[in-house]
Parts: structure tokens; sequence; C-alpha cells
């Protein structure tokens, strides 16, 4: 066992695992000779511990070949025999073997091959360019100290030499970028540093061919370098955050066992489901396409789908909509819809007619680079004119007003956005919050709103014990009966429970009704009080879910239920409106619920039994009023509201739409997570701002001496370089601004170091 | 002068090794975990 796990987490795991063999054998990837490859998400993985605990675990086991955790990506590749002595090997062990060292591993769709190419390219440019620079700014300073004629001349071929190709294989992201923009009628950051980059590259090679004495190749390398740098930076941390979170907890199942006409059972892709067959359910799996019960009854979660909290009884005719939970009975239903076709697609549908603030969002490097670059290239033709027509050296005029596009070109512009940004989600991400891309970033610490879902965002969709009546015996006598249900009431109730439960056998389940069991003194049932008591009247206290406890249809105890509140939610809400946001609560659920959590937390602003749509038109209606909202939510019900939202955030328990549509996710518990956020994304807001002030502060000095015709390329160069490092400099702050406080926060990491260094020899 | 003509060619040489050891390292997968590489040389029993 390592220090990063502890053992209550483990045996909350262990009845959680039920990925069978065909859906393992699904996500496999066969890589001949009987060799099968499959890769798990393990997001729970963290250190060195980590590493040898789980790597040693499953070299273990005979079915293993191979096993290798990357801790970037927070995966193991595992390597498996699909036989073993000549019979059919079983990967779920995998799994076990997982679960039981304390790890959770999930299986995901690996799409993220693409986004690696593109990040090793990127870096392959950044190494060109790098090795491009150093050698040429070699050669340029053998010229800055004073060579000249034919060695200059020699120098400068050099050097354009080895610039071509530089400009060709690295510049290509800048061109591609700058042409897409121009081809829509726009400008982007790209189209300034596309021109100054060919057109000092253009300049210096026709300085060069008429022995001249100024080359900018340095320039123009450099440039690249560095800007690429910034490119990187911005790929890398959109690439970890989404490696991250498609490694999450996959609710939509991969597959289901579908029942043939000759009672043959056939598991099968969901995408293979094709309307009218029969799905067998058991108790613990999640509906695969929408569907109608044939036969069984059960109770079913709906809480991911509806925002519901609580469990739906469900008999044969009911309609189940993809995504829901069966909690209790077995059940065989018959699709109505195929995958493509189920309840996902409409909310994808939703989805795409929602996108609204965030397409129209221009990140600020643009926006800036909108401003920027007319005057800039204004200012250099004024530059081109001037110096033409008053010192009438058409040549001279020309050069100068190229050193002018590339002491002005956007270096440090390039570089203020994207590594305060990385800066800053790598601090978020060590806390377990994970932002998608850097628009995100800006977007939240513009808003003014956050509006949360209910069930499973502000609430754990988990219900609590928080009043109970009757004698210690009978309580005993309730537990030992709850601990036979998967129901989340009976849970809840065994496991709350402080005295100690009775053993009972013989208890029967009643789905959608509650649970009975006959001992010598009479029917005992528990459930709830239409089942247990005869004649009761409906419940009475719609906030709380009662349980009741009877002999003989006589009352003997009664329990009440309220769904927790996520750790941390009030405090998180309380933070919020203190500084100034106005929280509200968009919820599918019923009034009374609804009111009474909004009450809990101090919410003023509710919406209850709202629909995917009304939770859209909320949004929007928010957005008319002015406000910027920040949606938090985790079911497939909030996707559309999460796209429409000007910026929004999910649990990492939320379902995969909702993870999609996201643009921040956080992996812990703690709503604590939506301040913190908030406040770093204003965080580096500020530096951006103060960066930007630096470049623009960098150019009212450097202009002017471009236009007065005094910068040779050692002035640009120095200028350059020297500007780029105080950006970079002034970003890294934001790591020390961030650390300053949670010191608890890294103190584990200092104590598994020492534990792994004294594990050694 | 003379020498320009071996120095340059060495220069430009050694500085295309490391390139090429740079671009062999990110091609034989030596960037794609680098958290997991940095636990992974306190750990000597594999």
């Amino acid at each position: 066992m390592s220090c990063c796990v502890d053992p209550d987490s483990v045996i909350a795991l262990a009845k959680d695992n039920n990925a069978s063999r065909d859906e393992l054998l699904l996500a496999s990837r066969p890589l001949g000779d009987g060799l099968l490859q499959v890769d798990l998400s393990v997001p729970a993985a963290h250190c060195g511990a980590c590493i040898t605990t789980i790597e040693s675990a499953l070299k273990r086991l005979p079915v293993v070949e191979q096993a290798r955790v990357n801790l970037t990506s927070r995966r193991v590749s595992c390597v498996w025999r699909e036989t073993v002595d000549g019979k059919p090997s079983d990967p779920t062990v995998i799994l076990d073997a997982l679960t039981g060292c304390g790890y959770r591993g999930h299986l995901f769709t690996a799409a993220a091959e693409e986004d690696d190419k593109a990040r090793t390219r990127l870096l392959q440019a950044v190494g060109l360019s790098g090795f491009a620079a150093t050698n040429i700014m070699l050669l340029s300073v053998s010229v800055w100290s004073g060579a000249d004629a034919a060695t200059r001349d020699l120098f400068h071929w050099i050097s354009a030499a080895i610039a071509a190709p530089t400009l060709i294989y690295a510049g290509r992201f800048f061109y591609a970028s700058a042409w897409n923009a121009l081809k829509r009628g726009r400008t982007n950051m790209d189209v300034p540093i596309a021109l100054a980059i060919t057109l000092s590259y253009a300049v210096s090679l026709w300085e060069t061919i008429h022995h001249g004495e100024h080359a900018w190749f340095d320039a123009t390398v450099t440039l690249l370098f560095f800007l690429l740098i910034g490119r990187t930076l911005d790929h890398v941390m959109r690439n970890r955050a989404r490696s991250a979170i498609t490694g999450l907890a996959r609710l939509v199942p991969r597959g289901a066992t579908v029942l043939n006409d000759d009672g043959q059972r056939r598991y099968m892709p969901v995408e293979e489901i094709a309307v009218g067959d029969r799905i067998a359910l058991t108790a613990g799996e999640r509906v695969p396409v929408d569907a109608t019960v044939i036969s069984g009854a059960s109770d079913v979660d709906m809480s991911i789908v509806t925002g519901e909290s609580r469990p739906v009884a469900v008999s044969v005719g009911s309609e189940l909509k993809s995504g829901a939970m069966n909690l209790t009975g077995s059940l065989t239903v018959r699709a109505v819809a195929t995958a493509r076709d189920s309840l996902l697609s409409e909310i994808i549908g939703l989805m795409e007619a929602a996108e609204g603030g965030r397409a129209r969002y221009r990140r600020i490097a643009d926006r800036a680079a909108s401003y920027y670059s007319p005057v800039v290239h204004l200012l250099a033709l004024i530059t081109f004119l001037g110096w033409g027509i008053f010192g009438g050296d058409w040549k001279q005029a020309m050069l100068i007003s190229v050193a002018v596009l590339i002491i002005t070109c956007p270096c440090a512009l390039g570089l203020a956005v994207p590594v305060v940004q990385v800066v800053a989600a790598g601090e978020l991400f060590r806390r377990g919050i994970m932002v998608k891309d850097g628009s995100a970033m800006e977007r939240l610490a513009e808003i003014d709103a956050v509006a949360f879902d209910k069930t499973g965002t502000l609430t754990l969709g988990r219900p609590r014990l928080v009043d109970s009546s009757g004698e210690a015996g009978d309580r005993a006598i309730a537990a030992g009966m709850a601990a036979h249900s998967r129901h989340p009431l009976s849970m809840a109730l065994a496991g709350q429970f402080d005295a100690l439960p009775a053993a009972l056998d013989g208890v029967r389940e009643i789905p959608g009704a509650g649970l009975e069991t006959i001992r010598p003194d009479g029917i005992w049932r528990l459930g709830n009080p239409r089942f247990a008591l005869t004649g009761a009247a409906a419940e009475t206290d719609e906030a709380r879910s009662a349980v009741v406890l009877s002999l003989d249809g006589r009352e003997r105890a009664r329990f009440l239920f309220e769904d927790m509140l996520r750790p941390g939610a009030e405090g998180a809400v309380a933070a919020l409106q203190q500084r100034g946001f106005s929280a509200y609560m968009l919820s599918g659920d019923g009034r009374a619920v609804v009111a009474d959590t909004a009450r809990r937390l101090g919410i003023d602003g509710w919406f209850a039994a709202l629909t995917p749509k009304g939770k859209v038109e909320v949004c929007e209606d928010l957005a008319v009023k002015g406000h910027r909202v920040l949606m938090v939510g985790d079911g497939i019900n909030d996707a559309p509201a999460l796209a429409a939202a000007y910026v929004s955030m999910a649990p990492a328990s939320a379902a995969d739409v909702g993870r999609q549509a996201a643009d921040l996710v956080f992996l812990h518990e703690s709503l604590d997570a939506v301040p913190d956020a908030i406040d770093m994304s204003r965080k580096a807001g500020r530096l951006i701002r103060e960066n930007f002030a630096l470049a623009i502060g960098y150019n009212v000095i450097a202009v002017p001496i471009a236009i007065a015709g005094y910068a040779t390329p050692l002035i640009a160069a120095v200028a350059m370089s020297t500007s780029s490092l105080i950006v970079v400099a002034n970003a890294l702050r934001l790591g020390r601004m961030a650390r300053r406080r949670p010191a608890a926060d890294r103190q584990p990491r200092t104590a598994i170091l020492s534990e792994a260094m004294g594990t050694a020899p | 002068m003379n020498l320009l003509i071996y120095f340059i060619p060495i220069a430009l040489l050694m500085g295309g090794a490391g390139l090429a050891a740079f671009l062999w390292s990110l091609r034989s997968g030596q960037y794609d975990d680098l958290e997991g590489a940095s636990w992974r040389v306190l750990d000597d029993d594999d």
C-alpha cells in the first residue's frame, strides 16, 4: 500500500468495478502474436511510489506481459496475452489488481494520438529554430565584433543558408495561421509575425547579395524561436488537460448484453445495438440506449439525466433514458432508439445551437493584435515614405522601415499570454483543476455571476441520514435489512447508522417500494411509508425522503434523509457572494427539494424543474441582462447550459458529455475549486495586462530609435531578447504568488520524496 | 581567415549533432512522461 491511497477508498472502490472481459477486449488493440494492448486511465497516480506499486502489481499477473505507467498523462499502458496456457485469459484481473492496490482504472477511447503528433511537430520546430538561432547568433556576434569584407559576406551567406530552411520548416505554423486569418478577412497575431520574418529575410538576403553591412538573419530566427516556445507551451497545456479529462470515468457504457431470439446472450458495442433489440440490464449497470422495460422491476437513478435526486421506480412499460443507472433489480428492456438517436444526440443538438458567447469570444492576444498590427504597419509605411520623401534615398528608407517592423514584431506579446496561462494552468492542475485552453481562463476572469446545477454539483446526489426515531433494537433491525440492498437510501442507512446491525436473512427486495423480511414476530418492512404502513397518507415533507420501519404495518422507526451537500459547497457559495458574484441555482429537481437546498446554501436566485432547454434559456436570459455567467454542472441535462454559458466548469464525476462541454474540470470533491479557479484566472489576467504594459513600454522606447534609423541588428537582438526575458520572468511570479498560500498542499510531496529516498538502499 | 574553413564546418557539425540528438530523443519518446521520469530515477529495483 502506498502513501497516496487511504484504505477507506480501497474498500469503497471494491464494489465499483464492473467492466467485463468483453468490454476490455473491445477497448484493446491487437499487437500481433496474441498480444493485446489496453490503455487505462489512472487519475489517482501521482508520484514515484504510485508507479512502483502499480507496475509491480500488474507485472505479477500471469496475463500481463508488460505494464508501464505514464505519470504525465496518468495512464497505464498494459500489454496482455489473449491466452494463458492455451486457455482464453481474463483481463479483468488487471482492473481488479489496480483496485486491489487502491487505484481506480478507467477505460477510454484513444483519441489523443493526433494531439501527440502535433506536439512532436512543434517540438521539432522548436529544436530546429533553436539550433538555427544559436548558430546564426554566433556568426552575427563575429560580424558585430568587427569581421569585415569577405569574412562578413561569408558569415552572412552561411546565416542565409541556415535561416532559409528554418523559415520554411519552423515558420510554416505562422504562415498557415496568418493565411487562414487573411482568407477570412481578419487579422490575428500571426499576420505581423509572418510579414516581419518574411520581409526581414528578404531584405537581409538582398543586403548580403550586395555586400551590405547589416543583415537581420539572427533577428528572424530568434523571433521564430521565441514565438514557437510560446506556441508549444500553449499546446502542451491544452493537451495535458484534454488527455486527463478523456481519461476520467465514462458513464455511457461501451457495450451491453443483448439477448438473441434463441435466448443466447451476446455482448455488443453500443453503436451496434438496433431498435427492437432486447437488452439485459443487471443491477448496477447503466442504460445504454433509450429503451422501454419489457420485464422486471427496479429503481433507476436518473440524476445524471434529469437532475432528479431521488431514484425512480420503474416497471413493465416504463421508459428509460440512456445514461440512467439501474439500481436494485434486473430488467429486460427493448431498445427504442439507436445510440445515435438516443437522448444524448438530442442534447448534443441543443449544445450546438447554444454555443453562443464562446464562439464569439476572441482571444486577448488576437484582440490586442487587431489594434496593434494596423498601428505597426502604418508606422512602418509612414517611416518608409518619410525617409523616402525627405531623405531621398529609397533604399535606406526601405531598410529603416523593415527595422521598424522587426523591432515592433510582437515577440514579447507572443510570449506575454501563453507563459502566464501555462503557469496558471500548472498551478490549477496541481490543485486538481484542469483548464482546457487559454481562452477559458481569459473568459473565467471576466465573469460576474455563477450558476450552479443542484444534483451532483452542489449536492453529491448521495442521501445523508439527518433524523431518526425509534428504539435502538429496531434501528439495528433496519440497518440489518438495509445492508441487503443497493438502493441509495438503504446504503446510506446501513453505512451511516451507529448501532450494530442485526444479522438477518431472507430479506426480499420489492423494487420501487422497499425491503421485507418475515421473522417469528411478524412481517418487517423497511421502505417508503406507503409500502410499510397500512393506510398511510402521501409524504408530507417533500424536501426530505422518509424511510419507515414497520412490524405488521405498524410504525416502529422512521428515518429522514436529505441530499448530502458537496464538501465546501457552503463555503464556496459564501466566498463567491462575498466577492460580489451573484449565485444562481438551476435544477431539474422538484421545487420543494430545490428550495430547501437553496435555503441551506443561502442562494436567493433559484429555478426548479427546468428542462435542459430551460437551463439554456435561463443562461441566455442572464446574458441578455448583461451578466457573464459561469455555469457549474455535471449532468447530461446540464450539457447544453454548459455550452451556452460564457464559461463552464464540471466536476470529474460528471457525465462524459458534460465534461466535454465544460471548459474546466475539477477532480477533487470539494467545491472550493470554483472560487480557487476564479481567483487564479483573475491573477493571471492581471499578469497578462502587466505583460502587455511591459511589452508596449518596450515599444515606446524602441520604436523611436528604429524610426530615427539607429536600430542596427545588434540593438534589435538585445532589445528583443531583453523584453522577452522580462515578460517571462514576470509571468513566473504567478507561481510564487500562488504557492505562498497553500503550504499544506505541498507538504505530502516532500514526505513522499523522503519515503522514496528512504526505501532506496 | 584560413582557419575559418575548418572551424565553421566543425562548429556547424557539432551544433547539428546536438540537434540530431534532440530529434532522436524526441522521437524515441523520452519527452512523453517527464513527470514519471523524475520519479523513476529514484527507483532502482528494476
